[in-house]
């Protein structure tokens, strides 16, 4: 089945101080319709470049992009134009004409698309409702993220840009986010997100890109990234569960610390559970559990998600 | 099409919901014609202003009236220009000692006139007599029309200028850029709103100063209309030109007052260079608020027609297209 969205050896430099800067280092993605990709990645990743060359704001040094099975050419092409109508963005920071009210900025934004969504529909689906006579500048940030929501819908698009489209909400209006992107999907739209929240990845995404300098490290679902890179179960304890805090030299495992604590992959959780006791440790605030996304994040790049 | 209209009018919404902007825009010029109206209201002007072509020969009848003392006598470069300025009530009297017999003239609706020629005609000098008519010119009728020039050019540049650059910097640019719109139909819409924002705010600013003050105009408000749209067009397309590719606000800023001050005092709108060097001329010249202001001055205090501002009016085009095609040519959303 053809992808609608294809990327092919994705490349972008830039030169910032006669420094040659290489954002984005051959880049492959393929998704299908329908689908929802999570692009994951530290900042300074190559997440943003990427996703830009994606949308079409920023041109690669390099590589190519196919939407419906057709090739992209240049910022003035006829498949750009084409691509720009069926396309939507939520851009993660954006600043709206000013003096606007939330109905006018939805009604200009509809207006630029030959194919538009019905404005209530649009208004309905994203909750916009109360705040039609409002502001576009006096939104709250839910609010706000709503909107933004809404002009990435108004002209009926087959693939949606969500760029870190919950960045600085609180926890319940990003769970009320999630809805709408829920419904949103449930419509057969087509999303490519960018996140800095692993369970948001894990709520909205079929499946996950990670980027680290620039290069996808890894892609798939979930449940096969993790299946892939790891095997077993995870141990933590404090360090101070030892005596002396004096952390035997070998366990059954693969041994990190980190945050004062030990953290222990192991395949076999009964052999390092008695390990343990055999070194004396105390097991009051031990900790048995699965791999997560974090943890293969991290052992992909080597950082924290939000550093 | 209906995309345009609706960028424009967001555009128009975003100006006259500005209050500031607004308020600043339209109360400025007020507040220069009031303080104009006040200063000249009272003329303590106690001489008389004269114009000679010529020398008189010495000691005659004329070389005594050219000696008065309460008379100021200015050097005619040519005498259709000194009538000129005497139907405007600018001189009181007019003398050609190069014609034979000398002719004098004087504005038969100034009383100043009138008496310079009752002192005349005292000397006995053989003189042949010439009159010509014209309502008086004061400055403030003057000032208006670089009043309403320089109004707009701060509007055209500003307004379309600084805000394109402030959209560049906080990302509204960048958002419609991943929209279907394309950069001239964007732009395009930009001027086109700023001369309908600069067609009503001239007119408000016009009757506005015409209440206050009654100043003179004497062609028609047409031809007016015309010579101010005009450069309406061509200044703003110069705003667009200049806010291209910059996204700095403080650096456009700094280049847009690089370019207003110097229009400001050169361009003719609170006094004339008619005296200054010739080169200086010549760098006013090169300014595009120069043509509106000396169109628009012509037609409100001579009654010039749009025929004989023609030249003013298709640099102005001219000039407007260029800087709007390489405005669009050099534009960067981002």
């Amino acid at each position: 089945m053809t992808p609608i969205l294809e990327a092919k050896n994705l490349k972008k430099h830039f030169i910032q101080s006669r420094n040659r800067i290489q954002a984005v280092d051959g880049v492959d993605l393929k998704l299908q319709a329908g689908r929802c990709l999570g692009l994951l990645g530290p900042n300074g990743a190559g997440k943003t470049t990427t996703i830009e060359i994606l949308e079409g704001i920023q041109d690669p040094t390099d590589g190519e992009i196919w939407f419906q099975g057709e090739k992209l050419g240049g910022p003035r092409s006829a498949s750009m134009a084409r691509y720009r109508e069926r396309t939507g963005i939520q851009f993660q920071s954006t600043a709206l004409p000013d003096y606007l009210k939330v109905r006018e900025v939805l009604k200009l934004f509809q207006s630029l698309y030959s194919r538009r969504m019905d404005l209530d529909e649009v208004i309905a689906l994203c909750h916009l409702g109360e705040l039609l006579d409002r502001d576009s500048d006096r939104l709250s940030g839910g609010q706000r993220q709503r909107l933004l929501l809404a002009l990435a819908l108004v002209g009926d698009p087959d693939l949606i840009f969500l760029d870190e489209p919950t960045t600085g909400l609180d926890p319940q209006a990003r769970r009320n986010f999630w809805d709408l992107v829920r419904t949103v999907r449930a419509r057969g739209k087509t999303l490519l997100l960018t996140t800095h929240y692993m369970e948001e990845a894990h709520e909205l995404c079929d499946e996950i890109a990670i980027m680290d300098r620039g290069r996808i490290v890894a892609q798939g679902t979930p449940e096969v990234l993790l299946k892939h890179h790891f095997e077993g179960n995870v141990i933590e304890l404090p360090l101070d569960a030892f005596p002396r805090g004096e952390v035997p030299a070998v366990l059954p495992g693969k041994m990190r610390t980190f945050d004062g604590r030990l953290e222990v992959q192991s395949t076999s959780v009964n052999a390092t559970l008695q390990a343990l006791l055999a070194s004396g440790a105390a097991l009051d605030h031990i900790k048995v559990r699965s791999r997560t996304l974090e943890d293969l994040f991290l052992e992909l790049t080597g950082k924290d998600l939000r550093t | 099409m209906k995309h345009f209209w609706l960028l424009i009018s967001a555009r128009n919404k975003e100006y006259y919901r500005d209050l500031g902007v607004l308020g600043w825009s339209l109360v400025f010029p007020f507040l220069v014609i009031l303080g104009f109206g006040f200063a000249f209201r009272s003329n303590s002007q106690i001489l008389f202003k004269a114009m000679i072509h010529g020398t008189p020969a010495p000691k005659t009848a004329l070389s005594e009236f050219h000696a008065i003392q309460t008379v100021q006598w200015v050097d005619a470069p040519s005498v259709d220009e000194s009538l000129s300025k005497l139907r405007r009530h600018a001189v009181d009297l007019v003398l050609d000692t190069e014609s034979q017999p000398p002719r004098y003239w004087i504005n038969e609706t100034s009383p100043k006139g009138y008496l310079l020629e009752k002192l005349l005609r005292g000397t006995g000098a053989p003189v042949e007599r010439g009159t010509v008519s014209g309502k008086e010119i004061r400055y403030v009728d003057w000032l208006i029309s670089g009043l309403l020039g320089m109004n707009m050019m701060f509007s055209a540049l500003f307004g379309v200028g600084y805000t394109l650059v402030r959209y560049r910097k906080n990302g509204v640019l960048k958002r419609l850029k991943a929209t279907p719109v394309g950069a001239f139909e964007f732009l395009s819409a930009q001027v086109v709103s700023r001369l309908f924002i600069i067609g009503l705010s001239s007119a408000v600013v016009y009757a506005g100063c015409h209440a206050l003050v009654k100043f003179t105009m004497l062609g028609s408000y047409w031809h007016l209309a015309v010579v101010l749209m005009s450069g309406a067009y061509c200044l703003t397309s110069l705003g667009l030109l200049v806010a291209a590719r910059i996204s700095s606000e403080e650096f456009a800023g700094g280049l847009l007052n690089v370019l207003t001050w110097p229009m400001i005092f050169l361009s003719g709108v609170w006094f004339s260079l008619e005296g200054a060097a010739p080169w200086l001329k010549k760098v006013a010249s090169a300014f595009p608020l120069t043509p509106v202001i000396e169109a628009s001055r012509l037609i409100m205090t001579e009654g010039a027609t749009l025929s004989q501002v023609q030249p003013q009016v298709a640099t102005l085009l001219i000039l407007g297209t260029v800087f709007l095609v390489s405005g669009a040519a050099l534009f960067r959303w981002k």
